[in-house]
């Protein structure tokens, strides 16, 4: 299994707790829908997955490493090595050019395939757009760049929060279409979270989380 | 509704209050470093001012004979004649090792001196009787009291607290013997009330001048070069002060753009908001000011009494080394604090009063903008380029500063597009993702940071100037001190028939005696203080010329010519082969010019013979003695035996030349302090920028932190970052920090002390500052990037969920 989430447990500072003994899996070349209410939890056990955070109980494997007391370098070289990420406000880096930021997480990976970011660069529609910068850019096109930074990684897993949450409808639909596209060429895993019950409906199975359970 | 208004913009500083800390520290250090230097002026003018007034100087038209002193006969002719004529004898001896000046009036006509009348007035006066008869009495301020009432030998002594530090005024009977001038008057004071008819002075004593008081030259004219200097370092070091303040205003407003706006939509007029941020900046000027006063009330108290020892040193200026707190310094600095303020603001000011409503540009923008494009850059140079226009047109002094500030200006407007074109070089030649993220987030953090970074290649720069100015001096004034100091000994008689004593007896044990004799003699480019010297191999051999003519020292033992000092050459554009008036009898040929460091008049060497012409009967007891360096110990003490000499009349050439450095090394205390002040000012404003623009800088970091950097890496990259920055800035500022120090040494000091200096290169030093920038550059980002390292993932995944 790729993604293992077994009970877990997560409260807020403070004490509220947010995920009360979350379990699901999901394996390679699966799609995975997370829908729920604001303030679920769903960002938040997204983030558990991408070892951005860390939780208070349970168990989470990921590629066949378990997170609980992996400290930050572990943690670090699990996220450039297994897990890519699409952000809902695309997150680029704004120093860099479009071509710096497609290929930036292969290259930390030491995974950069030339022909494979060329190939995602025509794609993703970018490849006009390559010396462009981040803030020269609309929000479709940014968030183009941002699915191709995450793909050029040729991740196990592919993790997007609200990928299409800041998009309008047709710079939304492409934006999934490519996405979803790429999963299955690649075979990646993909844990998506979505407010939008059209979107989860067009991925393998859908969990919903509720009163910080699966339901 | 002001009311109201003012609370909302108020809010702010609540929540930013590092912001806030960082503002008022900000004007508090321009405020400080700038009011010491002028309290440090005004309290040495205040004493010139004082001494003046004590001695009644430049107050009455004065009569001087150009060929040396006034004989009592010229006195009396003009007394017979009916002119009130008041006779003054002034000059420096040396009592106990000290150098003290003495004057001596004629206390029956003189007009009233304050110091003579408030010891007249006070609880228990002297016999007015015990003034004019022997032994008489000495009047000199406390300090000097106490010193001389441990000497031997000498009259009374009463104390006068106005009286400069190292003065004795006494009746001039008292004088003529305590200085063995018997007969003989420096100058005659014209008295203001004159019988109405009268016979020309010229008529009755044509040998003597009339100096109109208004040309009197004065200390404080003499020190103004000085304090000009002082000023110019304050003016600096205020303005590094202000770019924190200029940074940290600009970023405040920027991040109250949107409250701005809301208040707007909420029907405040852009008129009224104006108004009441003018109100908020102006009292946090004041606040900010009220602390740089106390820091530089302190400041200035620390650095005085050297500042007081180098003015008495360099000019013989009566400066008391106490500081006193002065209402109009105050008030001053107040309103520097609120005028470099509202100067500093008032770029950030305008843009907001021109921000349309509906403007949504943030922080982000706003710095972008501030250093983009090309005017900057180009500002910068047409900035430098008026400066140098200045200077090659119009010289002189303020010139010269104005071709400093030019330079200094349009450097650092420069700095910002020279990174970047530095980083953009380096960003072509790196591979790693990582490196290349390093130098093009580099190059993006730059508008945030460059004023501080301005602010450093000043504080760089003026380090660098100035240093290599100093060191380049120290080691021409050691040099030339090695030259001027050939003597194993200098000795001082009591009098000329001692030194005749002295001389008869070393003549068969020493290689030489070089006697050392001068006249002060009025010229019309000031006091010309004029030298003789006997024909020696040790003038030939090691006499600092820096132009000569053939057979320079032939012509001027032979009493055909004449040697002139650096100062009086610059100052009159005399050269060898130009003619030097001595006085109305004597001119003579320039044979040569020599260096003479650390003296601020004129000064000439002729033949012993010659000076025995001009000025008959100049005293004849100080001497240089050459003899072998081994028995120079044992010869001084058989002289201070034999001759019952005071320990400080028989010197030795090394304590000499102690003496001098220690003079040389308190002279430059003071720009060495703000040098190291203004450097710590400009880390300063590094750690400030760092901090504010903290709250920006995590959405930038936390994407990569994200795609697998972990925390610790990136608070290496965050210290990285801020090394290499002060280090390219460092790099920038060594070609203008020596461009500077040319610029000190072949411009600002000849205008202001009439002597250029060679320039030497220091690279060991250059070494040295720049590995503390680095640290300093390292040290305020340990802050940041501590704060990064201990951040926990929460507050990352905050950018993400913020961003919603």
């Amino acid at each position: 299994m790729l993604l293992k989430i077994d009970n877990v447990q997560k409260s807020y500072p403070g004490g509220r707790p947010v995920l009360r003994g979350v379990s699901l899996a999901l394996d390679k070349g699966q799609t995975l829908a997370l829908t729920g209410e604001s303030g679920s939890g769903k960002s938040t056990l997204l983030n558990l997955a991408a070892t951005l955070d860390s939780f208070d109980g349970g168990e989470i494997t990921l590629d066949g490493t378990d997170l609980s007391g992996l400290e930050d370098p572990g943690r670090a070289a699990l996220r450039r090595q297994s897990v890519s990420l699409v952000f809902q406000q695309f997150n680029l880096i704004p120093s860099l050019t479009v071509a710096q930021n497609l290929s930036f997480h292969a290259r930390l990976a030491g995974r950069l395939d030339e022909a494979w970011s060329t190939h995602l660069a025509d794609r993703l529609g970018l490849s006009d757009l390559l010396d462009r910068y981040p803030e020269n850019l609309s929000g479709g096109q940014q968030q183009r760049v941002a699915i191709g930074r995450a793909m050029a990684a040729q991740p196990k897993l592919l993790l997007a929060d609200e990928p299409t949450g800041n998009l309008d409808e047709t710079a939304s639909a492409t934006v999934l279409d490519l996405m979803l596209s790429l999963v299955a060429e690649t075979g990646a895993a993909l844990l998506l979270v979505t407010h939008s019950q059209d979107i989860a409906a067009r991925l393998d199975r859908r969990a919903h989380l509720s009163g910080g359970r699966i339901t | 509704m002001t009311v109201a208004i003012i609370q909302v913009l108020l809010s702010h500083w609540r929540r930013h209050r590092l912001q806030l800390a960082t503002l008022l520290i900000g004007i508090a250090l321009a405020t400080g470093l700038w009011s010491a230097v002028q309290a440090i002026n005004a309290e040495a003018r205040a004493s010139y001012q004082r001494a003046n007034e004590q001695l009644a100087l430049g107050q009455h038209d004065e009569l001087r004979n150009p060929a040396g002193p006034i004989t009592i006969d010229r006195y009396l002719s003009l007394r017979r004649a009916g002119w009130q004529v008041a006779a003054v004898l002034e000059e420096t001896t040396r009592i106990g090792g000290r150098s003290i000046r003495v004057m001596g009036v004629d206390m029956v006509a003189y007009p009233a001196l304050p110091a003579v009348t408030g010891i007249e007035q006070s609880a228990t006066p002297p016999d007015p009787a015990d003034m004019l008869t022997a032994p008489g009495r000495l009047l000199a301020s406390p300090d000097l009291a106490r010193f001389l009432s441990n000497q031997t030998g000498l009259p009374p002594v009463l104390t006068s607290p106005d009286l400069p530090p190292d003065l004795i005024l006494t009746d001039i009977g008292v004088a003529e013997v305590l200085l063995d001038r018997k007969g003989q008057i420096s100058r005659l004071i014209i008295l203001p009330d004159q019988p109405r008819t009268l016979p020309e002075i010229a008529a009755i004593t044509p040998e003597l001048e009339r100096v109109e008081a208004s040309s009197q030259l004065d200390t404080a004219q003499l020190t103004d070069s000085f304090h000009l200097n002082l000023s110019a370092f304050g003016l600096l070091s205020f303005a590094v002060g202000l770019f924190i303040v200029h940074g940290t205003v600009g970023l405040a407003f920027a991040q109250r753009r949107g409250m701005i706006r809301t208040l707007r939509a909420l029907g405040v007029s852009m008129r009224q908001l104006v108004w009441v941020i003018l109100l908020e900046l102006s009292l946090l000027a004041l606040f900010g000011g009220l602390a740089g006063l106390m820091l530089g009330y302190f400041l200035a108290g620390a650095l005085l009494p050297d500042v007081a020892a180098t003015l008495r040193g360099l000019y013989g200026a009566p400066v008391s080394g106490e500081i006193a707190l002065q209402p109009k310094w105050a008030v001053a600095g107040l309103a520097m604090a609120l005028g470099g303020t509202l100067l500093a603001s008032g770029h950030a000011l305008i843009r907001l009063s021109h921000m349309p409503l509906l403007s949504g540009a943030g922080v982000q923008a706003w710095r972008t903008a501030a250093f983009n494009g090309f005017t900057t850059p180009l500002l910068g140079l047409l900035i430098m380029l008026v400066g140098i226009i200045v200077q090659l047109s119009i010289g002189g002094l303020v010139a010269g500063f104005t071709l400093v500030a030019g330079m200094l200006l349009g450097a650092a407007m420069l700095l910002p597009s020279l990174l970047s074109l530095v980083i953009s070089i380096f960003q072509r030649f790196t591979k790693g993702p990582i490196a290349q993220w390093i130098w093009s987030d580099m190059r993006a953090q730059l508008p945030g940071l460059s004023l501080a970074l301005m602010a450093l290649l000043l504080a760089l720069a003026a380090n660098i100037g100035v240093g290599t100015m100093v060191s380049s001096f120290r080691l021409t004034f050691t040099g030339w001190l090695d030259q001027r100091l050939t003597s194993e000994l200098y000795l001082t008689a009591k009098d000329d028939q001692q030194g005749r004593e002295i001389s008869n007896w070393l003549a068969p044990q020493v290689d030489a005696i070089l006697p050392i004799r001068s006249v002060e003699l009025a010229h019309p480019s000031g006091p010309l203080f004029l030298y003789g010297v006997v024909d020696d191999q040790t003038y030939r051999q090691h006499w600092p010329l820096i132009a000569s003519g053939a057979d320079v020292w032939d012509r001027v033992n032979a009493g055909e010519a004449v040697l002139i000092n650096e100062q009086l050459a610059r100052r009159q554009d005399l050269w060898p082969g130009d003619d030097l008036m001595i006085n109305r009898e004597y001119t003579l040929p320039v044979a040569g010019v020599y260096s003479d460091y650390g003296n601020p008049t004129g000064q000439a060497i002729v033949s012993m013979t010659r000076l025995d012409q001009i000025a008959p009967g100049v005293e004849a007891r100080r001497f240089g003695i050459r003899t072998r360096a081994e028995s120079a110990t044992e010869l001084a003490d058989a002289l201070r035996d034999r001759f019952d000499l005071p320990g400080q009349a028989v010197i030795q050439q090394a304590a000499m030349k102690a003496q001098s450095m220690a003079v040389f090394e308190k002279t430059f205390v003071v720009t060495s302090a703000l040098n190291v002040l203004t450097l710590g000012v400009a880390g300063f404003a590094i750690l400030t920028s760092l901090l504010t623009l903290w709250t920006q800088r995590l959405p930038q970091i936390a994407p990569v932190w994200a795609l697998g950097l972990t925390r610790a890496r990136l608070a290496q990259f965050e210290l990285l970052r801020s090394v290499l920055l002060a280090a390219i800035t460092a790099i920038i500022a060594l070609p203008l920090g020596l461009a500077l120090a040319w610029t000190l040494l072949a411009i600002i000091n000849v205008e202001a002390f009439g002597w250029r200096l060679p320039m030497y290169l220091f690279p060991a030093d250059w070494a040295r500052l720049f590995l503390l920038t680095l640290l300093a550059a390292l040290v305020a980002a340990a802050l940041p990037a501590m704060r990064l390292l201990r951040l926990p993932p929460a507050e990352l995944l905050r950018v993400f969920a913020n961003e919603r």
